[in-house]
């Protein structure tokens, strides 16, 4: 599906074709919404603004209103906040300890690495979303929580992919010429690993991305994620889901932000230049 | 070579045997984090601090985190998981009829979704970069990037609102013959099979790609065979072992899909059981039903690699 263009090469010595371009488009629209939603939001989110519930898409109110006669349009552009912010926050977190621990176990070896492996393997084989509702339930629902839970859940693929990427790059002769020169551990990782596998480990982290934005999304669906007044995309739609008999606008149009995020993301790394993608090869 | 798969499939056992039991020891603890006293909340307000002191001795809650979670263990081994906490019921009673429920689903969903979407993977791989194959692909990478409730009300839009050929609720206590049972399962079956097959697509796809790719497929159509040979008779017996893995693999989606979709169409099976439990905090339950998922799961993952040892004689020698 991807056309590759190797005669041309942009400014940054790579070309990425249109579809990537759409997709990198829409993340970074999303990104500049969750960051100026509240300067940008036609209404105050929690205002009822409508006499009218699960009103229609209007002038006055371009994405209709929800099931209090709140603006929809100022919701989902706050929703953005939520979901982007928590996400963007739980996949920085899982990907930066799992990539950490990947890139030490791979360089140290020994006992480390097979005990941290088995380990994160056995906690890689608990169904995230049940393990979600298992500390939600026992601890309640906040920011914190959800952040650390979904890094927790997260870090252990993170760490696998890494880990398998780290060493094979542990095995070149460059990574060996550095031991020799009688470099440490750190500096290795730092200076030898870490740039060697950037590229494929970015993409690992929009991918993660994508599930942590649809495990977030399903936690919200349920009322466990992020809690009302606030609602993050996932809880819009929890809130809305009495208009679906009518297909008022206030159910589907945070389905279709999520939906959007996520697909555009996939769009993203699917025709993301092989220079990038692919370093390692 | 017998003994040698005794062997593996034993390590195997083993090592689901060892996650099993640090999933165990993470459901316990994560539950146990709940702040506030369970005999008092389950005593409520009135209850004297004899008659506290009493149940909280009766549960041993009086002695350490580590040793309760021993007890607990010990009962789920012998089929002992505990009371409800919200109506003092055997959490055995509570979760035996929801189980056949959810197994049920799960059944005619994979009854449904596997031939569908082995089909699709199959001649998506043999047609790769058709206009075809390029519609499958967008149809997966779309249900795969799309939340699974996002996928149930798509499917109650379009088949109870607009074309309103089915219920949008599912209520299994009131079947009365066959059509009326098609009729409920559907809604929830639609949904599940959705999610699994869009992964199952495309692990089946990229397992047939894998063999196409290779050098007596590749020797094949130098000697003239047509597409269609090469594809059944040469590259599909060899392409089955990854097949069956990536469809193990794939129903392990139903796992978290099925929390979704027993909770919009308000079926009544184990993953309702559980969302019910976690807004009622009723920690037994919440427990035997969490560890009931993760052993599905790994049981799957276990088929998926006994699988994938079996077919693959090279994965033997590890």
């Amino acid at each position: 599906m991807t056309i590759t263009n190797p005669g041309r090469k942009g400014r940054f010595g790579w070309h990425m074709n249109a579809v990537g371009i759409i997709g990198a488009a829409i993340i970074l629209f999303w990104m500049v919404v969750a960051i100026a939603a509240p300067w940008i939001s036609p209404y105050p989110v929690g205002k009822i603004v409508d006499f009218d519930y699960y009103g229609p898409m209007s002038s006055q109110f371009w994405l209709g209103t929800d099931y209090l006669g709140r603006d929809m349009l100022s919701r989902v552009l706050m929703g953005a906040r939520y979901t982007v912010g928590i996400s963007l926050a739980a996949v920085t977190l899982a990907c930066f300890v799992g990539v950490t621990l990947g890139m030490i176990a791979a360089v140290i070896g020994g006992w480390f690495d097979p005990v941290l492996s088995r380990f994160l393997d056995a906690l890689n084989s608990i169904p995230s979303l049940m393990f979600g509702l298992v500390v939600v339930a026992s601890v309640g629902s906040s920011m914190t929580v959800l952040v650390l839970t979904i890094a927790v859940l997260y870090a252990p693929g993170s760490y696998r992919f890494a880990r398998a990427l780290a060493v094979n790059v542990n095995a070149m002769d460059f990574v060996t010429v550095a031991r020799a020169r009688g470099e440490g551990t750190i500096y290795t990782i730092r200076e030898e690993i870490f740039p060697n596998i950037i590229g494929p480990v970015l993409a690992d982290f929009g991918l993660r991305f994508v599930f942590i934005v649809l495990l977030l999304s399903g936690l919200s669906f349920l009322g466990l994620g992020v809690q009302p007044p606030n609602a993050d995309w996932g809880a819009l739609v929890r809130e809305n889901i009495g208009s679906l008999s009518f297909g008022a606008p206030a159910v589907i149009v945070p389905s279709i932000a999520i939906a959007s995020l996520t697909i555009s993301v996939n769009m993203l790394i699917d025709n993301l230049p092989r220079r990038i993608r692919d370093r390692s090869d | 070579m017998n003994a040698l798969i005794a062997r593996l499939v034993a390590k195997r056992l083993g090592i689901m045997l060892i996650s099993l039991l640090i999933v165990a020891f993470a459901v316990f603890f994560a539950t146990e984090l709940l702040p506030g006293d369970v005999a008092q909340i389950l005593l409520g307000q009135s209850a004297t601090p004899e008659a506290v002191a009493g149940l909280r001795k009766a549960m041993h809650l009086d002695q350490p985190a580590f040793l309760r979670f021993l007890y607990w263990l010990g009962g789920l081994m012998t089929g002992d998981l505990g009371r409800s906490y919200a109506n003092n019921r055997e959490v055995a009673d509570l979760i035996a009829g929801r189980l056949a429920n959810s197994l049920e689903l799960a059944f005619v969903t994979t009854l449904f979704s596997v031939p569908i979407a082995l089909t699709l993977g199959i001649t998506a791989a043999m047609f790769r970069g058709s206009t075809y194959d390029r519609l499958v692909s967008v149809f997966t990478v779309s249900v795969i990037s799309i939340p699974e409730f996002m996928v149930a009300t798509l499917a109650v839009l379009v088949f109870a609102v607009y074309l309103k050929w089915l219920p949008a609720l599912s209520v299994a206590n009131d079947v009365h013959g066959l059509g009326e049972l098609l009729r409920i399962y559907a809604m929830p079956v639609i949904t599940l099979s959705f999610v699994v097959s869009a992964q199952m697509i495309r692990m089946t796809r990229a397992a047939v790609i894998d063999t196409l790719d290779t050098a007596y497929v590749e020797m094949a159509l130098l000697k003239g065979a047509s597409r269609r040979r090469i594809v059944l008779k040469h590259a599909l017996p060899n392409a089955l072992g990854p097949i069956v893995n990536a469809m193990a693999l794939s129903l392990s989606y139903l796992l978290g899909g099925v929390i979704i979709v027993e909770t919009i169409f308000n079926y009544p099976g184990v993953a309702k059981l559980m969302v019910d439990a976690v807004s009622t905090r009723d920690l037994p339950l919440i427990q035997s039903c969490a560890m009931i998922f993760c052993v599905s799961y790994l049981l799957l993952i276990l088929i998926a690699d006994l699988v994938a040892i079996m077919a693959n004689p090279r994965l033997r020698n590890q």
